[in-house]
């Protein structure tokens, strides 16, 4: 056993390179009230972290995220609604902050683009169903 | 048909989609998210010391009618003890410089100032990044622009290097 100990020792050591400063108490515990922990669970899926960008805040153990779900729950405890804390987060890191684009500006294009890809070619295989009749 | 060239023009559109996607991937990406608060009033925050011997630092500190630079560093974060010596240039030049030490100790911050210097006017602590959230502020190091009036005019994201230094310089200047 006393030979274990050092290869055990040394298998958790990546445990130390962990960023060692002090976590927002709200960033890992849930909200009392069930349906307020939910409304916030669901802002922080649409969330985006900042540090590790392709995660959600609700996915991702960075600092950043705990910090912004420390956020979330917080604004949602006071009776914040969802919408207005993302665009909070929106006022400070921009649009790309969201994983929801909303349906204004150069994100109609986002929204739309399928629709009128599929009205145009329609449009111009409409000849097709025109000559079997 | 009448209009032969329109049958293209599906095959042209998807060629446009796929030149993008291809441009995608040779393209260099920025992964850095730039604050939206460039231009904006320093939100409020009042931050306690970080550690023993400094002053703290609220948002009433700045914008008392001197530009000053706002510095974002940790004494975990390896580039902020790259950037020491040219926070020093700064102060050397004139600069005050305000710091905020992110989740931090104030036994690390008190170490980290005693092996790397203490370039700053006042170092608040903030330990649970509330105050980097407020001001969009992505990660360790960032240093800001705070104009005379408390505006938020410039974020500069990683650490300071030489060639920064007249720029940031310049960048005070312009603001008065």
């Amino acid at each position: 056993m006393r030979k274990f100990v050092p290869i055990l020792l040394m298998l958790t050591a990546p445990v130390w390179a962990q960023g060692s400063g002090p976590t927002p108490a709200m960033a890992n515990r849930q909200l009392a009230d069930p349906s307020k922990e939910a409304e916030a669970m669901r802002l922080m899926h649409s969330l985006r972290c900042i540090q590790c960008q392709g995660q959600s805040i609700a996915d991702s153990d960075a600092s950043m995220a705990a910090t912004m779900r420390a956020e979330v729950r917080q604004q949602i405890s006071a009776g914040q609604k969802p919408e207005a804390i993302r665009a909070w987060m929106i006022k400070r890191y921009g649009e790309w902050v969201s994983f929801e684009p909303d349906f204004k500006g150069a994100r109609l294009l986002l929204w739309l683009t399928p629709l009128i890809l599929l009205l145009a070619s329609l449009w111009l295989a409409r000849g097709l169903f025109r000559r079997r009749t | 048909m009448k209009l032969p060239w329109l049958l293209w023009a599906p095959l042209a559109v998807t060629a446009c989609i796929g030149g993008l996607a291809a441009y995608g991937l040779v393209v260099p990406k920025d992964e850095q998210v730039r604050s939206a608060m460039i231009g904006q009033k320093l939100p409020e925050f009042a931050l306690p010391p970080a550690t023993q011997g400094v002053l703290p630092l609220s948002n009433t500190d700045m914008g008392d009618g001197k530009p000053r630079l706002l510095n974002i560093f940790a004494s975990w974060c390896i580039p902020c003890k790259a950037e020491a010596p040219h926070l020093e240039a700064l102060k050397a030049a004139g600069v005050e410089i305000d710091g905020i030490a992110i989740r931090d100790r104030p036994e690390d911050v008190a170490a980290f100032l005693d092996e790397f210097g203490n370039p700053y006017r006042r170092i608040g602590s903030d330990s649970e990044m509330a105050v980097q959230l407020k001001l969009g502020s992505s990660g360790v190091p960032e240093t800001y622009v705070i104009g005379a009036d408390g505006t938020i005019l410039f974020q500069h994201i990683g650490d300071i290097r030489a060639e920064h230094v007249p720029m940031l310089i310049e960048k005070l200047k312009s603001t008065t």
